[in-house]
């Protein structure tokens, strides 16, 4: 079924597109992360110019991931006050990314910049999580409980409870990692999913299922404020291509979330670190191996 | 040294004048249709063009061929070049293409170095490297040909630019027909279609239409939405985008439970 689309101007199939929004729902459903470092190299391989795919993929975000809230929320594994605080600090660490992106765009060569940042990061954040949810996996085979370490996050002043995460930690790391990866999802270009969700785990020493959800709640905020500021500065929300993606999206966020459930902290964590590994393998790859075409086009400004 | 160049410019205006006034030959034109709608299930179309020579006098001697060319709206593109530097792949030189056609499909009666002269297709802009307009390429870029080159080639690739040699249909040397099909992404704007009757390599008579291509329905007033309400545009998607989420989230409960 073949459907033309009035913002993109190409005709795309929309079976194709349900597929497109269901897997990347299911992953955010099961991981918690938003999809748009998935969606939008998807979308511009079938065709869609790239400000329509990364504004359109903004707005499918947005319906996965209330679609997965919800029912992280009846299942009461989302922390609203940590989603908040993390909120708070990713909103004043995103402006000040976009001030940074924009004032280092001037010198050139930012691109690359983010390329080779983006790499080394996720391949450092895979590899520690997947040594660290295989090591915990063996320890819970032969049935030793893992002591709770105590971090650093105990011993700052500030404390606030976090009910559901059950912590009672300072509110200082959550602003802080709030604003780490508001800042580096503005410089890279993406909703910071994959870097909150390992932050949360590890920083915070949130339990992982209520990390999902909690990442979700704020995920939602973010790519919400994301679609409206492309929709009124640049016209690029292509409202029936995101509808077609929602569609399939919103279903998958359903069959992720209960797949969620059914899987051990660990795997999830495992296969979390492998999906991390896979998206830095991919950048790294397209920057070491020859493209097959070297020229590509785009729209000038007149 | 000016005037001989005005004068040489005259001369060049005037020789086909002079040639089509001789021969006498014209060319009459008709397109299947002049309006193109973009529908949500618009899948491309296919426009017929056809049309028959006329004559006062005899015919002249020498082959007749017929060039049909259809050119969309046209635009600046940057046309940019990965390089290998420092052991990785980036985009390193970019050239801006002053204009070039969205669309552009040359049909022909026979191969077109064959029947057209280079200095008409130069004037006339038929052939799909004539028909791009590129001026300036930054001095930095030393290949600057092989980025026109490449856009060509990317377009070609995608169908945005067909070479049709021999899809012209010409009887009797009088009645001629041909079908273009425009592909399924188009942009919206005015295609202008040129019909060239080509003589001893000499165009002799050439006939220009145009073919309005618009959104039409759904597609018009999403279009007219997203540019002129902004805001409401996406309050309305994020709307539906909430909406969505929490109607699968509640079906899904509802199976379940």
């Amino acid at each position: 079924m073949q459907l033309y689309l009035p913002i993109a101007e190409v005709s795309v199939n929309a079976l194709l597109l349900f597929g497109l929004g269901g897997l990347v729902g299911l992953l955010s459903g099961l991981f918690g992360v938003g999809g748009g470092f998935l969606i939008t190299p998807l979308l511009l391989f079938i065709g869609i110019p790239a400000p329509v795919a990364v504004a359109t993929g903004a707005n499918q975000v947005v319906a996965s991931s209330v679609s997965g809230v919800l029912t992280h929320l009846r299942r009461k594994s989302v922390d609203l006050t940590m989603g908040w605080v993390l909120l708070g600090g990713g909103i004043a660490g995103s402006t000040a990314g976009i001030w940074v992106f924009n004032r280092v765009a001037a010198a050139g060569q930012i691109e690359l910049f983010v390329q080779l940042c983006y790499v080394l990061f996720l391949g450092s954040i895979g590899a520690l999580m997947l040594l660290e949810s295989l090591r915990a996996l063996l320890r819970a085979k032969q049935a030793v409980s893992p002591r709770r370490n105590h971090l650093l996050v105990h011993r700052l002043p500030l404390k606030v409870k976090f009910r559901v995460s059950g912590l009672y930690i300072s509110v200082i790391p959550p602003v802080l990692v709030g604003v780490l990866v508001g800042f580096l999802a503005a410089i890279m270009g993406v909703g910071g999913g994959f870097i909150m969700v390992p932050a949360m785990i590890y920083l915070l020493g949130m339990p992982t299922k209520v990390v999902i959800g909690t990442s979700l709640f704020q995920i939602i905020f973010v790519s919400a404020y994301t679609t409206l500021i492309h929709a009124v500065m640049s016209n690029t929300v292509d409202i029936l291509l995101a509808g077609l993606l929602i569609v399939g999206g919103v279903v998958g966020a359903q069959i992720g979330t209960r797949l969620g459930v059914r899987l051990k902290a660990e795997q999830l964590r495992i296969l979390l670190a492998l999906l991390v590994l896979a998206v830095g393998g991919k950048i790294a790859a397209d920057l070491l191996i020859q493209p097959s075409e070297l020229y590509s086009l785009s729209g000038a400004k007149p | 040294m000016m005037r001989l160049r005005l004068a040489l410019a005259a001369l060049v205006w005037l020789v086909p004048l002079a040639v089509a006034a001789a021969t006498g030959e014209k060319v009459v034109a008709g397109l299947s249709q002049n309006r193109i709608s973009i529908t949500a299930n618009f899948v491309g179309s296919e426009i017929l063009i056809f049309g028959a020579v006329k004559r006062e006098e005899p015919m002249p001697a020498g082959r007749l061929d017929v060039v049909v060319t259809v050119q969309g709206p046209s635009a600046p593109v940057t046309v940019r070049r990965m390089a290998y530097t420092y052991g990785i792949w980036t985009n390193q030189d970019q050239v801006t293409v002053d204009l070039a056609p969205s669309f552009y499909a040359v049909a022909t009666t026979a191969p077109l170095t064959r029947i057209l002269s280079a200095t008409e297709d130069l004037r006339n802009r038929i052939s799909i490297p004539r028909a791009i307009r590129s001026v300036g390429a930054p001095a930095t870029v030393g290949d600057a040909q092989l980025f026109t080159d490449a856009l060509i080639r990317l377009r070609e690739a995608s169908e945005l630019y067909l070479m049709a040699e021999g899809t012209v249909e010409l009887t009797e040397d009088t009645l001629f027909r041909t079908e273009v099909a425009l592909p399924a992404n188009l942009i919206e704007g005015a295609y202008i279609t040129r019909i060239f009757l080509v003589r001893n390599g000499t165009v002799v008579d050439a006939l220009d239409t145009s073919i309005v291509v618009r959104k039409e329905g759904l597609e018009r007033v999403l279009y007219q939405l997203a540019h002129q309400d902004p805001v409401i545009y996406a309050l309305l998607s994020l709307i539906i985008a909430i909406f969505a989420g929490w109607a699968a989230s509640s079906v899904f409960r509802y199976f379940s439970a």
